[in-house]
């Protein structure tokens, strides 16, 4: 049987209390350091599937600004993070963007789509 | 424009969040001015997420946190003038400005509100030794070039400072090609909320060096390097300096609330805060002067500022109607490690069903309990697990209790053993 130890600190709330978590095989065994549930939900989903939401910018053709801000529409594997920005660096798209519009989709096979978080209208 | 009422300065989530809460009560001549070319404020350029959990229940970008209120002012038909410079404020609320259109004008409201927001601590405000070469760049100067103007100020980055914005630009320069090498932070703790430095630090592997700090930067042109040393007791240790390469040095010092114009009017500012001085209606020491937002004091959450602002809104609109309330003001004190409230003080006929109590405290405390006596009776108490100067706390205290004790001269915020 395998055992290993990972070492978190939780982002639950301001305390951030040092977790241990236990796995063996594989499979958590047990979480330590926790002073309420959230930390022990935390922990076992960092340490199994982690994910995150990607923000970033595209370039943008003439608009007010050179950029418009974009991210995940939900969340991805944290391991993909670097591939979805990697994926974002030639694109460009015209203005006028509006929020919530897909700037790229299914980005770097994630099958999450980028989508504007930001207004940026045609440049007068 | 020459019968406006009340005059909001600046048109970030502050200004936005108080033209609507006062549009909504009542206030039919307002203005917003603001001096970039868009409203918002900052939060444009904080394209991250994590906004608006408590005010909208989902997790926002900054852009889309403003876009939401933005919508709002539109709806409400609330007028604002952008790429316009406030630049006086006199004591009999006479406001001078100007922009490209209207030249420089004056307006004389029966009111006005403070939404200025903050400013970053820059390099000449740290006293660190070395030339002044470039590509020493405050983080939120470095998050407007990366995020808004698509530039990308260098490539190999050391960082001074903790607070959320120096971790922010750790991940995004990260995500954008640059070698972060070292978060230092000159105090035992950080300054910046866990969750960014788990996300934007652990995530990448980015050490975070506490109690160190930058005594040297090398380079003449540009930033060539930098040395690093720890420090004890606000000294740094001879013999524990370390060299890193860089061509970059971002400062995440802290903020300082924008207040040239509070003080050219003669509004009484806190030495603690840098802000003004409110009472429990967020007025200042002018009557008719209100403020809220980043300018009063920095806050870690952008929830709070919409909050905040708004009760100022509705103050502002409540002074319109009804004038200057005449009532007795008693003082809050702070004791056993609260380092400032807002409000300073406390009207008790003004304070309506609840008043809200803001503060942080200087350091790192466990296992406490707040508490607020009014006089010598105790009208709140709470446990706290933990306390630290980066979560500003907040308390709601009861009118009734507050007009319970009509002798009492004053209010004391305290930490207690839990």
């Amino acid at each position: 049987m395998e055992t290993k130890k990972i070492e978190l600190t939780c982002i639950g709330c301001p305390i951030g209390c040092p977790l241990t978590v236990t796995m063996e095989n594989g499979a958590v065994a047990s979480v330590t350091g926790n002073t309420c549930p959230r930390g022990d939900a935390y922990a076992r989903k960092e340490v199994t599937a982690p994910t995150r939401i990607v923000t970033s910018t595209v370039r943008v053709s003439g608009g007010t600004l050179a950029m418009v801000s974009c991210k995940t529409r939900s969340d991805i594997p944290k391991g993909q993070i670097f591939d979805v920005v990697r994926a974002l660096k030639d694109v460009e798209v015209s203005a006028p963007v509006a929020i919530g519009q897909v700037l790229a989709e299914n980005a770097a096979g994630t099958g999450v789509d980028i989508i504007a978080t930001k207004n940026v209208p045609v440049h007068a | 424009m020459n019968n406006v009422d009340l005059v909001i300065i600046g048109g970030g989530p502050a200004g936005l969040a108080a033209a609507v809460s006062a549009r909504k009560a009542g206030v039919e001549n307002l203005l917003i001015l603001e001096r970039d070319s868009e409203l918002g404020g900052i939060l444009n350029q904080c394209i991250h997420n994590g906004f608006g959990l408590h005010t909208f229940k989902e997790e926002l970008t900054g852009p889309e946190y403003a876009a939401r209120f933005i919508a709002q002012a539109q709806e409400l038909h609330i007028p604002y003038k952008l790429n316009t410079m406030v630049l006086d404020l006199a004591a009999d609320k006479t406001v001078t400005a100007m922009n490209k259109e209207d030249g420089l004008f004056q307006l004389h409201p029966k009111a006005v509100i403070l939404a200025m927001g903050c400013r970053e601590r820059p390099r000449g405000a740290l006293n660190i030794p070395g030339y002044r070469p470039a590509g020493i760049y405050t983080a939120g100067t470095a998050q407007r070039l990366v995020n808004m103007e698509g530039y990308l100020p260098g490539r190999k980055v050391v960082i001074l400072g903790s607070g959320d914005i120096g971790l922010i630009m750790a991940r995004r320069m990260t995500l954008e090609g640059a070698q972060v090498q070292v978060v230092a932070e000159l105090m035992p703790y950080s300054g910046g909320l866990k969750r960014n430095i788990v996300q934007c630090l652990d995530d990448f592997g980015i050490p975070l060096k506490l109690s160190h700090t930058v005594v040297d930067i090398q380079g003449k042109e540009r930033v060539e390097g930098i040395t690093l040393a720890r420090v004890e007791n606000g000294k740094p240790v001879p013999g524990t300096e370390e060299h890193y390469d860089c061509d970059t040095l971002l400062l995440s010092c802290g903020l300082l609330p924008e207040n040239e114009l509070s003080r050219a009017a003669g509004v009484a500012l806190s030495p603690i805060t840098s802000g003004p001085l409110v009472n429990e209606s967020l007025e200042t020491s002018i009557p008719g002067v209100f403020a809220a937002g980043n300018v009063l004091h920095v806050h870690d959450l952008v929830d709070y500022v919409s909050e905040e602002a708004g009760a100022a809104g509705a103050q502002a609109a409540a002074y319109l109607q009804n004038g200057e309330q005449d009532a007795p003001a008693i003082p809050v004190k702070c004791e056993n490690g609260v380092r400032y409230t807002v409000p300073a003080t406390v009207r008790p006929a003004c304070a309506g069903d609840t008043i809200t109590v803001r503060f942080r405290v200087g350091g790192v405390f466990k296992n406490k309990k707040i508490a607020v006596y009014l006089g010598d009776t105790c009208i709140f108490s709470r446990k706290r697990p933990v306390l630290a100067p980066g979560e500003m706390e907040t308390v709601r205290l009861k009118g009734a209790d507050l007009r319970a004790h009509p002798d009492a001269s004053c209010l004391t915020v305290t930490l207690e053993e839990a």
